[in-house]
């Protein structure tokens, strides 16, 4: 296979542009595709400092070495989330791309900083782990932008991302949710600017670059994330992809163009809701008194009571 | 050749010489759900690996 490009050895095949690309051209083609998602959603402008939110993984990673590259002002946050080793060597990881780029990468510890970690308080606020962890970052994330005065946060969703959460929306008309699906969401309410720079990318290019630009990153899949429907509607979208490439591409895009404003005529295009006040705990935007963090962090917190039974009396040993 | 998988983590091995989407094939692997790392470069679907190659195929899906 030869790079379409150049005609010299190709390393990755990407069949949806029915193209193969050598290392050299495989690499400008994401920093390309990246730069236009930017410019055509007007995520980031020169100027901007940007806060990039990293797990340790290969679209995070790889995400802040392409804006890094692309060069916008960025820093790193990071939370560990108490998921055993899975969360010590993501968190590890992410410090030593920090460190080897001499970059600032701020870590919030959950265990450490508010008392609990997923698999615990999860169970204590009786969510999924994967709704708890998203709970988390988000509220963490919101907070670190707006204390550190940045005009953006960026995260690595990328195209099988975007496609399978906008087939898990569509198959259950989530209509509030399709009329926020966007690659930008501006700033509101107390809420930062958040931008998807990677929403032209697929996941298996991530993993490509990643390899080609020499990011280490880890490979092993959350050990919380077995059953997460959103795996599910990837594999669909997968098999799907194999008989027609290009689908997923279509199908995101093709509703952002087509459908997408419809959604948001809908819902008025707002994720914040009406009547949106202020957590008395933490002054972070809540729908009511106290916001969902907080209470998630409450739970998660509080005693575990003793059951206490009946009591046996022992029977006396006969003598 | 030998061949590196995970999750979870296990070496396989195969006669070759085989073209990468052949070996995928015969695992039952999708292509668009790993990348293929033989003797520590990527390769693309067509390449040809001999029967001496160490390759490791590296799965790209999270659950995000």
């Amino acid at each position: 296979m030869k790079c379409t490009v150049c005609k010299g050895p190709a390393v990755m095949d990407v069949r949806r542009h029915n193209a193969a690309f050598c290392s050299e051209h495989f690499l400008r083609l994401v920093h390309q595709q990246t730069q236009k998602a930017i410019d055509d959603f007007d995520m980031i402008r020169k100027g901007d400092r940007v806060l990039v939110a990293v797990s340790g993984g290969k679209d995070s990673l790889a995400l802040w070495d392409i804006l890094l590259k692309l060069g916008y002002e960025t820093d790193g946050f990071i939370i560990s989330l108490g998921i055993g080793e899975y969360s010590k060597e993501s968190t590890q990881t992410a410090q030593q791309f920090a460190a080897d780029r001499n970059l600032t990468l701020h870590v919030v510890d959950l265990p450490e900083e508010y008392g609990y970690d997923i698999p615990n308080g999860s169970k204590a606020a009786r969510r999924t782990p994967c709704s708890a962890c998203g709970l988390s970052k988000r509220h963490l994330i919101d907070k670190a932008a707006i204390d550190g005065g940045y005009d953006v946060v960026a995260t690595g969703h990328n195209l099988d991302d975007e496609a399978a959460v906008l087939f898990g929306n569509t198959l259950r008309w989530n209509v509030d949710y399709l009329g926020r699906q966007r690659p930008v969401l501006p700033a509101r309410g107390g809420f930062p600017k958040k931008v998807k720079p990677l929403v032209r990318l697929a996941e298996r290019e991530m993993a490509a670059y990643c390899v080609l630009a020499g990011i280490d990153y880890i490979v092993e899949e959350c050990p919380m994330a077995d059953g997460n429907k959103h795996l599910g509607y990837k594999a669909a979208l997968n098999a799907i992809e194999a008989d027609s490439p290009g689908s997923k591409h279509a199908f995101f895009f093709e509703f952002l163009a087509k459908a997408a404003v419809r959604f948001e005529e809908a819902t008025d295009g707002d994720d914040v809701p009406e009547g949106l006040g202020t957590c008395t705990q933490c002054g972070s935007p809540a729908s009511g008194e106290v916001c969902a963090f907080c209470r998630l962090v409450e739970l998660a917190n509080r005693p575990i009571p003793v059951r206490i039974g009946k009591t046996k009396r022992l029977s006396e040993s006969p003598s | 050749m030998i061949i590196h998988l995970r999750n979870p983590r296990r070496n396989v091995e195969m006669a070759g010489p085989a073209p990468v989407h052949a070996i995928l094939d015969r695992l039952d692997i999708h292509r668009d759900t790993v990348i293929v790392i033989a003797d520590g470069t990527l390769v693309p679907g067509d390449t040809m690996l001999a029967d001496s190659a160490e390759i490791e195929i590296r799965p790209v899906i999270s659950g995000g």
